[in-house]
């Protein structure tokens, strides 16, 4: 410092600066403060659960482990899960987690329900995938876009008892989902739907379908309209199921909408408003699959490690083998950071931030390692892993179509970088 | 009828987790380790919940004597239905020589202060089966007992009570108020829905200690050790019952 001018100078900047830490300091305590009181992120660490949160995950823990677990198996077989288990789900709120008391439903946030999800799966990935899909975009799409009549209408009966399916693909789009060809046509005070659907989840149980059609195919992907079909409307029809790999427990079906004939008053949300629909609902239900495949790997883990530390070969055990080790703690790390993810763009969701970027690394790297996780179980069982008396054949069938449907792990690496982009610019 | 029930619920080591003994021998690692609420008092929490559903009870309240932690495990019994609970804090380290005598003691308290007319337990805790809680409350309170309840009914001013003894099932009559220990069969608990885990939230818990009872807690009985059972020897295979029988002649046993 040369002089006393230089020297005021530097004092006055300083001065500036520890204004703007001050400020910035009281900015953040004050959006701490403003988070705690809005009482639904209690507790640093990421993974650490309140005691609210620690007691839903026990009531799934107990019913995964009581009532599912012995029947995974007879479920995958009959391609469906009986009337006790849905009807069970329905009671314990844990379909439509996030629908308010005032349509019946509990009225808690996403990230229990990105905690029921995972739970869930470490017994049942298919289970977890119809808690999932319900929770997420069927629920979640009337909850956030629904009017206040149609909420009325639709919300308790989803909290209570009636499945739901969204119609998105077709057979000509799936990632270029804004290239469908399914139109509506305005009639008076009607439109009616052409077209036709294809791997729709859950439509062979669905009583209610929300069906994206292109009201005004002129304006391209603007004109894409989100539209509530009642199941026994003439002219919609679910042909058959397809024959999958895995998930047999959960349909896929194409949707076939015929001079399918519904009122306006049906369009959820506004006329074009499809686009954002479809990117809001599916920026969620990504994080519910990244939770569905956190849960899958999990459980391969959960019966896996035990059985190596009880198999031995050549005198040890398998889990003594430092190889065994390496591949093992390495499946861990995955699995944690995936969770991490998870959770926190969960609660980047229930703080209402913008979590596009979040949402999609977290689907991305969940879903790449539970099938490496999946994989790597099946060889650590030895010939076990192959047979079907072993559930990690099972595990790593039910969990590889998390990397392709709501959104490949190719688009999501490219919005990952659109993301990027954006903030670099 | 305006039946009040009490139910005692104990904060304990979680079933599923092994316990262990602490190095120093003065008893189990409890810093860190999962608790939950005491799988009999579980079943004591639904058999309440069940009786205010039949409309027989008018009012569930839960209660547990120990650390801050233990509203946690009332929080449970909200989920489950209960209406209300209390919490008589007993800070750590009291709370470990907190025995069935002081329990009972407060509970009786509390049923003559809340007009309880029926108090219901766990048979026993699983951390050191006592069995004494029940019992010791029911004689406090001059009240009769059915304990070992795989069954009860109220029917009017008493109760049916099937009790699973040793010989099989014992059928008694016992005029209320009273007090019953739940047995294993008497019923499968619920699982907290989140409705109910949302509702809990707003129940109260009321938090008193025992200074505001007038309960002297202190225990009457000191742990000398705590050590583990000793290890399982290894048994042998026999090839024939010839050598079974031989090996049992030669042990002794027969």
């Amino acid at each position: 410092i040369q002089d006393s001018s230089y020297l005021m100078a530097t004092l006055q900047s300083y001065r500036r600066l520890a204004h703007h830490l001050f400020r910035r300091g009281q900015l953040l305590t004050s959006s701490v403060c403003c988070h705690r009181q809005q009482r639904l992120l209690t507790t640093n660490p990421l993974s650490q659960l309140s005691e609210d949160e620690q007691m839903l995950q026990d009531a799934v823990r107990k019913f995964r482990k009581e009532k599912v677990l012995s029947r995974v198996r007879e479920f995958e077989e009959a391609k469906d899960y009986p009337s006790d288990i849905v009807q069970a789900l329905f009671d314990q709120g844990w379909l439509g987690i996030r629908i308010p008391p005032e349509y019946g439903g509990p009225g808690a946030d996403f990230f229990s329900a990105v905690l029921v999800i995972e739970e869930m799966a470490r017994t049942d990935p298919s289970l977890s995938a119809i808690i999932d899909l319900h929770n997420t975009l069927i629920s979640g799409t009337m909850l956030d876009f629904g009017s206040e009549e149609q909420k009325k209408k639709y919300l308790p009966k989803l909290a209570t008892s009636m499945f739901g399916s969204i119609c998105i693909s077709e057979e000509g789009s799936g990632s270029d989902a804004f290239a469908m060809k399914t139109t509506a046509v305005r009639s008076g005070d009607d439109y009616i739907i052409n077209g036709s659907k294809l791997w729709i989840t859950g439509a062979h149980v669905a009583e209610v379908f929300f069906v994206m059609a292109n009201a005004a195919p002129e304006k391209g992907y603007k004109g894409i309209t989100c539209f509530i079909v009642d199941g026994d409307t003439p002219g919609i029809s679910v042909p058959r199921r397809e024959d999958k790999l895995g998930q047999h427990a959960v349909s896929n079906c194409p949707v076939v909408l015929d001079n399918v004939k519904v009122p306006a008053s049906n369009i959820i949300g506004g006329i074009g408003d499809g686009y954002k629909v479809i990117a809001a609902v599916l920026n969620e239900g990504r994080v519910g699959i990244a939770s569905q495949m956190v849960g899958s790997a999990q459980g391969v883990i959960d019966f896996v490690v035990p059985f190596t530390m009880d198999r031995k070969q050549f005198g040890k055990r398998l889990f003594d083998f430092q190889a065994m080790q390496h591949q093992i703690a390495e499946a861990s790390v995955q699995i944690e950071a995936a969770r991490l993810l998870t959770y926190n763009a969960a609660k980047l969701n229930v703080q209402k931030q913008n979590y596009v970027k979040e949402a999609a690394m977290a689907k991305y790297y969940a879903t790449e390692i539970a099938c490496q996780v999946a994989l790597n179980g099946v060889k650590w069982l030895g010939a076990l892993g192959y047979m079907k008396e072993a559930p990690a054949e099972k595990f790593l069938r039910d969990i590889i179509p998390a990397t392709i449907y709501e959104g490949t792990s190719n688009v999501m690496l490219n919005t990952i970088a659109s993301c990027i982009g954006k903030e670099y610019q | 009828m305006a039946l009040r029930v009490l139910v005692g619920c104990k904060r304990v080591i979680d079933y599923a987790v092994k316990v262990r003994v602490k190095p120093d021998k003065t008893g189990v690692v409890t810093d860190g380790v999962k608790h939950s609420i005491n799988p009999f008092d579980e079943i004591a929490i639904e058999e309440a919940v069940r009786l205010k559903e039949k409309k027989i009870a008018s009012e569930v309240v839960a209660i547990s004597c120990g650390p801050k932690q233990c509203q946690e495990t009332l929080r449970t019994a909200l989920a489950m239905g209960a209406d209300r609970a209390i919490h008589v804090e007993v800070p750590e380290p009291q709370s470990h020589t907190l025995e069935p005598l002081g329990v009972a003691k407060i509970f009786s308290k509390l049923a003559k202060e809340e007009d309880a007319g029926l108090i219901i337990v766990g048979k026993q805790a699983i951390d050191d089966d006592c069995n004494q809680t029940g019992q010791i409350t029911a004689a406090l309170l001059d009240w009769p007992q059915g304990t070992f309840a795989s069954e009860i009914t109220v029917e009017g001013e008493h109760m049916k009570v099937i009790r699973e003894i040793d010989g099989g099932l014992e059928t008694i009559k016992v005029k209320m108020p009273a007090v019953v220990s739940a047995d294993l069969r008497l019923n499968e608990p619920r699982y907290a829905t989140l409705p109910n885990i949302m509702k809990a939230k707003k129940k109260k818990i009321d938090v008193k200690t025992p200074a505001d009872l007038g309960v002297d807690i202190a225990p009457r009985t000191e742990v000398l050790s705590v050590e583990d059972p000793p290890v399982r020897q290894a048994g042998s295979k026999v090839e024939d019952v010839t050598e079974l029988v031989g090996k049992l002649k030669s042990h002794g046993f027969v």
